[in-house]
């Protein structure tokens, strides 16, 4: 079938591509990454080699972009929530042993003083003489991180000036792969900012896969169940590992007064902001759009122009414009008041004007989409029925609440929920305001008045706490149960919107 | 129209012109202040909206140009703005062409074609739409983190992560062109079935250019999105010269290194080209934001 041959060939290929990539992720110990691409090898043989899916082969791309990047992702941060991931057990069981057998002892009265010579883009290590010994110079090494143990020999001094301490120290990572053999037999190893010495690895693995160290005082033990290695004491030693942990992060969540506090407040202005972010855009949108529609309005193009500005800057300008000009000691805001008053807001270190401004700052951003779209719902509400209205004696107001409103609400439900939806987790508006500040007291994690689920969870997995991924990926999973009921209400709102509607 | 009292009209018309300008003007006033501050001498300085002593200091500084002051002493930029920019179009322009061509296929098909599952499908892209990719922040960077062991180019401050990413994007957008391509009239199509077209040229020659318009809207709303992510970039971009606007301009307003002035430069610099593309734009946009989600 020659008509066909070119979407063969073109899938083949591709297939090859994806599969070659598989076998190297899977060869660079990335074996779910190498089943991802695996599994995406086989959708794109299905789907295009087979003469029969000609229609999914248009959604096919999209899909696997919504399962890859999305479905992912959600799934792999629901699973992190059951593990102890974090700044203390980021690495693998086999990085984290490979770790512990690499740190090496320094032996004691071993430390010489060093310096280095450049030579080109090449540097050799001298080591002074100091008595005992005499002054050697190694063999050059570019220092880019390659191992290697350099020659060297004895010399009266250094050749040239010595490198600038601080150019040493910058040339620290090369430092640290590689050796220097002395002609007298010793192997002297990187130990310090300003030193070199002799050093023995602390550890060595025996074949249980016990960790020894030299002495044989301290014998370190796998433990998969904590993620860690064991002392003999009981203690654990740095680095540990990622291992699945059960209920753990949850049993944290809810057993510790620490956590469980802050995280109901939390959760409770995140349900406040939320509301009251969308109740109050919708009502300034509405009433705007309103007034920009009403017949006897002159100069309506200008002032829709205007009204739009806010929407129409980038949201993360003027969140940080807004920061400015709400600073509490040069802001412009509190200058204007502060002639007016004479008092001074502290909009960032008081919870409840932290909050106000937090909604302030969202309703100046939010409100113009709500009148856009309130724009066109209105076109759509017939004008004899406020004529009819008016004749009857009834004032603009009545008007608005008792005829417009109730026929552009149904259509602006979805939207509605949407909405809401968006400023549950709205974190761009918060991590660039308020950063979540001011801090809660007497928390155990830092947690703010502003902060919102997802800007807390935020500062737990990539700020100041220390990168609890683990624990962050167990809140998660409490905000996707939300967000999940709200994209529920979401799919039936618009199921009866378009059974109702056009 | 009915007939209303003069009077009370002409109130109303006042009540509502003083309405609108007392709001037009809080509106407004971040944005003169922001343009007046970009203009004083300092960082820290306070004062009228029309600056007493005008300096063109931060603006030098904005576009990355060393500034003399009057005694002599010479300011050096503190950060790249304009190679943020530069990042910023380049990664949102990659991600956006990916994003219409990756919606649009998809878009047409659920319009056009029927297969199984369509419905079910469009569902669950209802669904999922919901879920911005910024509640899975933790797995993303454990992704790209361990992903950066395999290429460099994949891992932690490459902008092909962000783009990556950012793909996630096209669940909002599918549903803004399938609306598009629902409204064109399927007599096009049905005519070029009977001419023997395939699928694929019915979509390549018969619906695509028709599409122009819409594809336009979903690109400029696409980029506006991606330009305005922050917390997506400000995990996985962590080196100065790799940051975008979003988040590089945070470094200007924490509380060790407070250049108001200069950011206020930066910030007008970076907001205007998008601000003014949108606004002469705004018609068209309009439209496709009331079938789509939200602007981020």
């Amino acid at each position: 079938m020659p008509r066909c041959a070119p979407r063969l060939i073109g899938t083949a290929l591709v297939c090859l591509l994806l599969l070659a990539g598989s076998l190297r992720l899977y060869l660079l110990a990335q074996p779910l990454y190498g089943v991802l691409l695996l599994a995406l090898a086989v959708g794109v043989a299905i789907v295009f080699g087979h003469h029969r899916f000609t229609a999914a082969r248009f959604v096919f791309p999209a899909v696997a972009a919504v399962l890859l990047f999305i479905a992912f992702p959600v799934g792999y941060t629901v699973w992190l929530g059951f593990t102890n991931y974090g700044s203390f057990n980021l690495l693998t069981r086999e990085r984290a042993t490979e770790v512990l057998l690499a740190t090496r002892d320094v032996e004691q009265g071993s430390t010489r003083d060093f310096s280095l010579i450049a030579e080109g883009d090449r540097y050799r290590v001298f080591l002074p003489g100091d008595g005992t010994d005499p002054a050697v110079l190694s063999e050059p090494h570019p220092l880019d991180g390659s191992m290697q143990v350099l020659d060297s020999e004895t010399v009266d001094g250094p050749p040239v000036e010595p490198l600038a301490r601080r150019d040493a120290i910058r040339l620290r990572n090369g430092l640290q792969a590689i050796a220097v053999a002395t002609p007298d037999g010793g192997e002297l190893r990187y130990a310090s900012l300003r030193a070199f010495a002799a050093t023995a690895p602390t550890f060595t693995c025996q074949e249980d896969g016990r960790l020894v160290s030299a002495n044989g005082e301290r014998t370190l033990v796998a433990d998969d169940d904590q993620g860690f290695y064991i002392d003999g004491s009981g203690a654990r030693v740095a680095p540990g590992w990622r291992v699945a942990v059960g209920f753990a992060n949850f049993e944290r969540i809810f057993a510790s007064a620490g956590i469980r506090e802050p995280l109901l407040g939390i959760f409770l202005w995140t349900l406040v902001f939320a509301a009251l972010s969308t109740g109050l855009t919708f009502a300034l949108g509405v009433t705007l759009a309103t007034l920009l529609q009403w017949p006897h309005l002159a100069f309506k193009p200008v002032y829709r122009i205007l009204l739009i500005l806010p929407y129409a800057v980038p949201s993360f300008i003027s969140i940080l414009i807004f920061r400015g000009l709400f600073n509490q000691n040069f802001g412009e805001i509190n200058l204007i008041i502060e002639t007016l008053t004479g008092g001074r807001p502290d909009w960032f270190t008081d919870p409840a004007l932290a909050r106000t401004m937090v909604l302030i700052v969202n309703v100046w951003l939010g409100y113009p989409y709500m009148m856009l779209l309130a724009m066109g719902f209105l076109q759509s509400v017939p004008n004899e029925h406020t004529e009819a209205a008016t004749l009857d004696g009834a004032g603009p107001v009545t008007r608005f609440l008792r005829i417009t409103l109730p026929q552009i609400v149904p259509p602006f439900v979805p939207l509605l929920i949407a909405t809401f939806a968006f400023n549950f987790n709205n974190i761009v508006l918060i991590l660039l305001l308020t950063g979540g500040g001011p801090d809660i007291p007497g928390t155990r994690i830092p947690a703010g008045s502003t902060d919102i689920l997802g800007s807390f969870t935020y500062r737990l997995a990539f700020q100041d706490s220390g990168q609890q991924f683990g624990l962050a990926g167990a809140i998660t999973l409490l905000i996707f149960l939300a967000v999940g009921t709200l994209a529920y209400l979401n799919l039936m709102a618009i199921r009866r919107r378009s059974k109702v509607g056009p | 129209m009915i007939v209303e009292d003069p009077r009370a009209l002409r109130r109303r018309k006042w009540l509502a012109h003083g309405f609108l300008i007392l709001f037009i003007a809080v509106l407004l006033f971040p944005f003169l202040m922001i343009v007046s501050i970009s203009l004083r001498s300092g960082n820290f300085s306070t004062g009228a909206l029309i600056p007493t002593d005008p300096t063109l200091e931060h603006w030098y500084l904005a576009f990355g140009l060393e500034y003399t002051r009057a005694d002599g002493t010479v300011v050096a930029p503190r950060f790249p703005v304009l190679l943020w920019m530069w990042n910023s179009i380049k990664v949102g322009t990659i991600a956006a062409t990916g994003v219409l061509l990756l919606s649009t296929v998809a878009a047409y098909a659920f319009s056009r074609l029927r297969f199984r599952g369509r419905l079910g499908l469009l569902d669950a892209l209802l669904l999922i739409q919901m879920f911005p990719t910024t509640l899975a922040l933790v797995a993303i960077y454990a992704i790209f983190d361990s992903l950066g062991d395999v290429s460099p180019a994949l891992g932690i401050d490459s902008h092909w992560a962000l783009v990556l990413v950012y793909l996630s994007a096209l669940t909002l957008h599918v549903w803004t062109i399938k609306g598009y391509f629902d409204n064109l009239d399927p007599a096009l199509d049905e005519a070029a079935i009977i001419d023997g077209a395939t699928p694929w040229q019915r979509f390549r020659f018969v619906l695509l250019p028709l599409a122009v318009p819409i594809l336009a809207v979903v690109f400029v709303l696409a980029f506006i999105g991606f330009v305005n992510d922050y917390p997506i970039a400000s995990i996985l971009i962590r080196s100065e010269e790799q940051m975008t606007l979003a988040v590089g301009s945070r470094l200007y307003l924490n509380e060790f290194q407070y250049l108001w002035g200069d950011f206020a430069a930066a910030a007008i610099l970076s907001g205007l080209p998008i601000t003014v593309v949108f606004l002469i734009a705004q018609r068209y946009l309009v439209s496709g934001l009331s079938d789509g989600g939200v602007k981020g």
